[in-house]
């Protein structure tokens, strides 16, 4: 096990000391054309996320938080502002980000195993031979606890290994960031607490980046060190960050009596329902 | 006859079921009354009766589904027979069924006889026929299906051609013909053409179409995994697209086989179409009925053949 987690384990180079900030979203606007005229989605977020850390962003649905997360990714340019990652610009998509989407997104004609092995063999595969890739392969379905359903197919497994899968594929590249995009958001309350418990190991066996978006405030608190709240779109920006100073390992059941963490939670909560509860009226 | 080796074979099949069905509900029963049942003889002799109209109920609860699956298209194939009969019987030209059923023992029982070029049987005529179809409908695969792609990946491209598409679609197969002859100067090419160029269209519109309607998911999926032109149409457009180009491929066989009879009709040699009509000159009407059922039948394999592969790549 501890092979394995070192293996997928990102590179770390000793001798030069990594700039704390690894991402940076500059002054980052974003307006859709639509049939009815621009429609401004994001406006003004300025952010930067620092290396190792836990990033959620929360808000109402149609706050703009998958758009943002969207922009990280490099799915969308921005209209307005920069967004950086590692110093560079951010163009397009790369593998030094890997994106888990909230619906899973995997291939149907593929089988667990060449899902993730697709993803592999593009960063990898003019580098390695083919048994290291079917071992990169492997070794990711394994972090994610399914390497005996591997030659399974998406439509042969439930949801929430479903959703393994797709962290087993975005892990699977080395990413620097783990972007996440509510991973959770389509599980049953029981997968989604063992998933987040195996995220929580996960991130901190790779010492991954993550930037996550998520609707669920428990989520934010159990698993992030900042919780970036949004106000509501149209035209959303940062409401107010939240730094959550618990020390880890968490343990959720042990949280459930702490008071921080319901200090925190209520810190959240307030702002969704009582600063930002209109959302009847944005939507 | 075969109702009753049907109803037969549906029993034998589903009694180990209806056992099934019944035995769990057993053990509660006894548990409840925990009473020797030699001591209780009145009492084990109603339970067996319960237990064996519950049997009986179930058995007939499972033979259900088979029944409703089965009856309707028998009912509806005696209806039609029925019809047959009363118009054959009201116009002396027309044969009725049973002279037609043994108009087509005597035929089928020597399928692939040859006495010349203008009297072969009816095995070859219709092997001739497949032919033709395979050969048109494969030349029209070959160039409908790539083409298909094409526009349906590149936007400009599909506004060009999307016109004169709609405009050639609708034309009747069988206009093509004298283009055909024109430019091939022999039946069988032109033939092959008229196949060719009526089956085109479906292939061509349902590839695009299915391009078109790549999931943006699995495009998105795509972009972050920076996976190649390549690998982007190996692993994510064709196998997307596969269910479309499948429905293409059936429509335009389903037109193919449609459109040989005319065809052959038109440019003669060997083939079920011309063989209708050699049958017309012959005024040998129970042979031109039994031409319609072959077509018929041939046509419903081809569909069902291709629905079957359709099913394997149902990834859903």
């Amino acid at each position: 096990m501890t092979d394995v987690l070192h293996n997928v384990s990102p590179p770390v180079a000793p001798s030069m000391a990594p700039p704390r900030e690894f991402v940076h979203i500059e002054k980052v606007g974003m307006t859709f054309a639509t049939k009815k005229g621009p429609f401004v989605a994001l406006r003004d977020i300025d952010l930067v996320v620092r290396r190792g850390e836990f990033v959620a962003l929360i808000g109402h649905s149609g706050c703009g938080k998958s758009t943002l997360l969207n922009l990280v990714a490099g799915l969308l340019a921005p209209s307005h502002g920069v967004l950086l990652c590692a110093g560079r610009e951010i163009a397009g998509p790369g593998p030094e980000r890997g994106v888990v989407f909230q619906n899973h997104s995997l291939l149907p004609w593929l089988s667990c195993f060449d899902n993730v092995h697709l993803a592999v063999e593009r960063v990898f595969g003019a580098t390695e031979s083919k048994a290291d890739l079917k071992r990169r392969t492997h070794e990711a379905l394994g972090l994610v606890g399914l390497a005996h359903a591997e030659h399974k197919f998406p439509h042969e497994i439930s949801g929430g290994m479903k959703q393994r899968v797709g962290i087993a594929r975005a892990l699977a590249m080395q990413p620097k960031v783990l972007l996440l995009d509510e991973p959770f958001g389509a599980l049953d309350a029981l997968t989604r607490a063992r998933l987040q418990d195996e995220l929580v190991r996960i991130v901190a066996a790779t010492g991954s980046t993550v930037l996550m978006v998520t609707h669920d405030v428990d989520e934010a608190v159990l698993l992030s060190d900042r919780i970036v709240m949004m106000t509501n779109g149209p035209a959303a920006t940062i409401g107010g960050i939240v730094h959550v100073d618990l020390p880890r390992p968490r343990e959720r059941v042990e949280l459930a009596g702490n008071a921080h963490y319901h200090r925190y939670r209520t810190e959240v909560l307030e702002f969704l329902y009582r600063r930002q509860g209109h959302v009847e009226e944005a939507a | 006859m075969a109702t009753a080796s049907l109803a037969a074979g549906a029993a034998s099949d589903t009694r180990p079921v209806a056992v099934g069905r019944v035995t769990p509900i057993r053990p509660p029963a006894g548990a409840a009354v925990p009473v020797d049942p030699a001591d209780d003889p009145e009492g084990l002799a109603r339970r067996q009766r319960a237990e064996k109209e519950a049997r009986r109920l179930a058995q007939r609860e499972a033979l259900r589904p088979i029944v409703l699956a089965v009856l309707p298209p028998l009912l509806g194939f005696v209806l039609f027979i029925g019809i047959w009969t009363v118009i054959a019987q009201a116009t002396p030209e027309l044969p009725p069924p049973a002279k037609v059923w043994r108009s087509a023992l005597n035929l089928f029982a020597d399928p692939f006889y040859r006495k010349g070029p203008n009297d072969q049987g009816i095995g070859w005529n219709i092997l001739n026929s497949l032919q033709r179809v395979g050969v048109g409908f494969g030349l029209a695969a070959a160039i409908g299906i790539p083409l298909g792609f094409i526009l349906g990946r590149f936007t400009f491209l599909n506004a060009m051609a999307s016109p004169v598409i709609s405009l050639l679609r609708p034309v009747s197969p069988l206009a093509w013909l004298p283009i055909g002859l024109l430019v091939f100067k022999a039946a069988n090419p032109a033939a092959i053409w008229v196949i060719f160029i009526s089956s085109i269209w479906p292939m061509i519109i349902n590839t695009a179409v299915g391009v078109q309607r790549v999931p943006q998911d699995y495009l998105n999926v795509a972009r972050v995994l920076n996976l190649s032109e390549w690998k982007v149409v190996t692993r994510i457009l064709f196998p997307a697209t596969l269910p479309y180009v499948l429905t293409g491929i059936r429509l335009s066989i389903g037109v193919a086989w449609l459109v040989i009879v005319a065809a052959e009709m038109l440019t003669g040699g060997v083939g079920i179409g011309f063989w209708v009509w050699d049958e017309w000159n012959n005024l040998n009407v129970e042979h031109i009925i039994i031409a319609i059922f072959v077509v018929g039948i041939v046509g419903l394999l081809l569909e069902q053949a291709l629905l079957l592969v359709a099913r394997r790549f149902n990834y859903a």
